[in-house]
């Protein structure tokens, strides 16, 4: 046994696991057909058919193919909140920055009729697991993780680094990722576009982050620094409420784009 | 009254007990003079010096998010462990400059040891099988060639209080050492980070620091 195997190592992925396990294979019990299927000469089919059902679950055996929803919910991850401030920007703190960008974009989706849900509206510390945890419930189309950094310039969009795999019916939570990272590239293409589009400095990147990392969506993190020129001399602050605007703007466009490419057959 | 015999062994007995006592004095000085004479610090060999070699560089920026492979001339150890420690040392001592692209305080102190493992023997342990940071398939489904290893890299706990936040900052601070121990170890494949010799969840609040990293990802493909 090396230093390696230390039960920290592993700490904390069972139980996630088990959320998105209960996250994924809702039970909505259907009466009626319960009745029909209680008769007497039904019982020992339906019983088969149970069992059958319960081992192919436990065998992971059919990939769940990836069916885009008829509906449009856009996730909007506001990162950190509550005693996590993330960092520092020109004096003003993360969670506040990605709190304030997080509500003016869900005013201008929801202008817009695109269904918005958002991992908090105050500034509360909500759990990473949890974060990932709401955006899978709400099946959604886009969940945009929000970050700000002095760091860098313009926008930065970071997608999973993690290998494409095909969808499968029970996916590690801290893996559950790699099954949408086609679609988060294809997003995060949506987002690039809109904002060369706008005159934007971009840069695409790909990370680990253990929010993202855990969604079933078509999940981008991103990540607002000062706009900077050609000679990094610095153009808009963070802090700048036109700046902030014109970003927002800028992602509410591409996100209404996304829901037109999500919809075309 | 005494009797003549007891006399007779009790002045043995004190006469044995003085002649030990000076035996065990003169046994004292004799090693005390050993000692002495043995505490010489005079140097009668020159410290071996490596010759220098170069060293590849994976260096950050972050105006445009990129890696670039500087050579660099550095006078080498050959323990592999502590080569790494070495090149390692000599990148953040680069982001630590004034003028650094991807300025991040500490220099290289920060990298308090590099541990490298044989993958096998990791994977044998049941480290954590199947994550990695692509999140591809198990090690046992595709098992690594033998040889490689995997870099245990045990950061200073104030190395990353003082990392400044942002996905994009510490996503090239956790590349470029992947990129930089690949490019000069080319057997380390796979990278994992402790702080302080503990698990770690995030260096400054972003970048996971629980994964096992591929270093190979790290390096720019031509």
């Amino acid at each position: 046994m090396t230093t390696l195997k230390g039960r920290s190592w592993y700490g904390g992925v069972l139980a996630p696991e088990v959320r998105y396990l209960s996250a994924r294979l809702e039970i909505r019990p259907n009466f009626a057909a319960i009745n029909q299927a209680l008769r007497p000469s039904r019982c020992i089919w339906v019983l088969t058919a149970c069992m059958g059902v319960s081992q192919l679950v436990a065998a992971q055996a059919p990939p769940a193919p990836v069916v885009p929803s008829s509906r449009f919910v856009v996730v909007l991850d506001a990162a950190h909140g509550g005693d996590d401030s993330g960092g520092r920007l020109n004096g003003q703190e993360e969670k506040a920055f990605t709190l304030a960008l997080s509500v003016r974009l869900r005013s201008l989706l929801g202008a817009r009729g695109i269904q918005v849900l958002t991992t908090r509206e105050s500034d509360t510390n909500v759990d990473l697991n949890r974060r990932a945890e709401m955006a899978n419930h709400a099946n959604a189309q886009a969940c945009l993780s929000l970050h700000g950094s002095e760091s860098g310039s313009g926008v930065h969009l970071f997608v999973s680094n993690m290998a494409p795999v095909q969808p499968v019916r029970l996916a590690p939570w801290k893996t559950a990722q790699a099954a949408w990272v086609t679609r988060s590239l294809a997003l995060a293409g949506t987002l690039n576009s809109a904002l060369l589009h706008a005159g934007m400095t971009v840069t695409l990147g790909r990370t680990t982050l253990p929010t993202v990392d855990s969604m079933t969506c078509p999940a981008v993190a991103v990540e607002i620094a000062p706009q900077r020129d050609a000679g990094k001399k610095l153009v808009a602050e963070l802090d700048d409420s036109g700046y902030q605007a014109r970003v927002a703007e800028i992602l509410a466009a591409a996100l209404l784009e996304w829901r037109t490419e999500v919809h075309q057959p | 009254m005494i009797p003549r015999y007891q006399t007779i062994l009790f002045s043995m007995l004190v006469l044995a007990s003085v002649v030990m006592g000076v035996a065990l004095w003169q046994l004292r000085d004799r090693a005390h003079q050993r000692l002495l004479s043995s505490d010489d610090s005079t140097p009668t060999q020159a410290p071996e010096v490596e010759p220098a070699e170069q060293a590849t560089i994976m260096v950050a920026s972050d105006s445009d998010g990129s890696l670039l492979a500087q050579a660099q001339s550095l006078h080498l150890p050959r323990d592999p462990g502590a080569r790494a420690r070495a090149v390692l040392g000599k990148l953040l001592d680069l982001y630590a400059a004034p003028d650094a692209a991807h300025p991040v305080p500490g220099g290289a102190s920060s990298i308090a040891q590099v541990f490298l493992l044989p993958v096998q023997n990791v994977e044998a342990g049941g480290s954590q099988a199947g994550v990695n940071a692509a999140g591809q398939s198990s090690p046992s489904k595709d098992p690594s060639p033998v040889g490689d290893e995997l870099a245990v890299v045990n950061l200073s706990g104030a190395f990353v209080a003082g990392h400044p936040s942002g996905i994009q900052t510490e996503t090239l601070t956790v590349m470029s050492i992947c990129g930089t121990l690949h490019a000069n170890l080319p057997r380390v494949t796979q990278v994992r980070f402790l702080v302080d010799g503990q698990p770690h969840a995030t260096l400054a609040g972003h970048a996971d620091l629980t994964r096992t990293y591929l270093a190979a990802d790290a390096v720019p493909k031509p």
